[in-house]
């Protein structure tokens, strides 16, 4: 099987393992080109893209941006925030319009979710979810478990504890759909608040204590604190929450054994993680940003071979 | 009976055949790059790079190279099908761990057929430096079947087939025998 089954790529949601096991094998090509000294290959260079974020992002349009054009394919950005969106227009508008100049695969974050699933229902295109809300970001999740597959070996049996912020985040929702799909056991750590009632039922594991859940695991990926989503206070202070589910190095050395650290950025220093963690030899933080660019060049590559 | 009918297939080079052939084209390369030094041997994945190996052991062990730089090339981002062929193209693994700026690069694949692998070859090998001198080593060249203005300069064997037939390579260490044949599609 070298073809994936979804024709987007909407949600780890709606892959298979094999799709994964394909997207991770074309990604490990991917990298070794974008290690060359030449890191451009020309199969899309028939293919336009359009990168439409209506949600801030620094590193996934970036990376996004980056796989496209390592790929060949031309690319368009747009941004709600200068865009006619302000004027009233409406989603399904507003792609149209991009796509009848010639589109063939749109890239959106948006900050409602399901607006990607929305999107393919109703426009001509292949469509990428870069972030849909608390629901899904598929390619984030890909390129953690990459990059675990790539420190550890493999996912399967590996033990993976999300801490901070579950109850908001898109990133720990489509890892724990991509962990448990490879067969790896998931726990999620942070305060009661930020942990969504019903987490049980996807097959993972609550531990409200940071201590024992960094016991328990192989690897602990840090989210975010993430300010903006919040409407109300969740926890107490942010030096309270740093007090008891920040990491340190002074926790890490109490355990017996070297965990892997990783963290989707933007790191807040001092915050979910301190300087010393983040920027030592247990931390895969940076491989994550680099394995970003190849999953999503995978990502692409393997969607628009199926754009007739 | 029907089935052998059926599914054809000729032999087109025995493996005594095939061996004495590796080691012309051995001599060949010789010839041309006596030491090596300047030279590098690149197969075409996935089936060159049989060909490339089994070449480049030949030459160390038995025409005493000191060294040789072998790598492998994978084509398959270069190819110029993406999105027209019906079957999905699946990357294999690119190793090459040099430069081949100023080197004389001897591309290297089993099968001359269209000639599209060579083209996407002669642009990916780029990626990698501007080679001084680059040329073509096929075991097999099928005869008046290009699409390209592409001919090999080491050949094992020229070859006339239809294009309903197919020339399968087969090696010792991937298939179990070294054979050549001619099948039916």
């Amino acid at each position: 099987m070298s073809v994936l089954s979804v024709k987007h790529l909407l949600g780890i949601k709606y892959l298979n393992e094999k799709d994964i096991q394909l997207i991770f094998e074309t990604a490990d090509q991917f990298k070794e080109v974008i290690n060359r000294s030449i890191k451009k290959v020309p199969s899309l260079r028939d293919i336009t893209i359009a990168n439409i974020f209506f949600e801030n992002s620094t590193r996934t349009k970036l990376s996004f941006e980056l796989a496209e054009k390592r790929l060949s394919a031309d690319v368009i950005n747009f941004s709600a925030s200068q865009s006619s969106v302000k004027k009233g227009e409406t989603l399904i508008d507003t792609v149209n319009n991009i796509l009848s100049m010639k589109v063939d695969m749109v890239v959106m974050r948006h900050p409602n979710p399901g607006a990607g699933i929305f999107l393919a229902k109703h426009v001509k295109a292949a469509i990428i979810n870069a972030g849909d809300g608390a629901h899904e970001h598929p390619t984030q999740a890909l390129l953690d478990s990459y990059s675990i597959r790539e420190k550890l070996g493999d996912v399967a049996g590996k033990k993976v504890v999300i801490v901070g912020d579950i109850l908001h985040s898109r990133v720990a929702l489509s890892n724990i759909f991509a962990l448990k799909l490879q067969g790896a056991e998931v726990k999620v750590c942070g305060p009661k608040t930020l942990i969504p009632k019903y987490i049980e039922t996807l097959g993972v594991g609550v531990e409200p204590n940071l201590q024992k859940a960094l016991e328990w695991c192989d690897v602990a990926n840090m989210l975010r604190v993430q300010n903006e989503r919040m409407d109300i206070s969740y926890f107490p202070s942010t030096r309270e929450y740093t007090q008891q589910f920040g990491i340190n190095r002074h926790i890490l050395d109490s355990l017996q054994k070297e965990i892997v650290i990783m963290h989707p950025g933007p790191i807040n220093r001092g915050v979910e993680i301190t300087s010393d963690v983040a920027d030592s030899s247990q931390s895969i933080i940076l491989h994550q940003v680099e394995n970003g660019v190849a999953i999503r060049m995978a990502v692409i590559y393997l969607l628009a071979s199926q754009i007739k | 009976m029907l089935v052998a009918q059926t599914m054809s297939q000729k032999v087109l080079l025995s493996s005594k055949e095939i061996h004495i052939i590796l080691h012309r084209l051995a001599c060949q390369l010789l010839e041309n790059h006596l030491d090596f030094s300047n030279t590098v041997l690149i197969g075409i994945q996935p089936r060159g790079s049989f060909l490339a190996n089994r070449l480049a052991k030949i030459l160390k062990e038995e025409y005493k190279v000191r060294e040789i730089k072998l790598g492998l090339l994978d084509i398959t981002f270069f190819r110029d099908d993406f999105r027209r062929s019906d079957k999905p193209l699946e990357a294999s693994t690119t190793n090459i761990d040099f430069l081949v700026e100023g080197k004389n690069v001897v591309l290297i694949d089993d099968v001359l057929y269209t000639g599209r692998s060579i083209r996407a070859a002669l642009t990916a090998i780029q990626s990698f430096g501007r080679p001084q001198e680059i040329e073509l080593l096929t075991l097999i060249d099928r005869r008046f079947s290009r699409h390209l203005p592409i001919q090999p300069n080491y050949r094992g064997r020229q070859v006339d087939a239809i294009n309903e037939e197919k020339v399968k390579v087969m090696w010792e260490e991937n298939e179990g025998k070294d054979g050549v044949y001619l099948v039916n599609k």
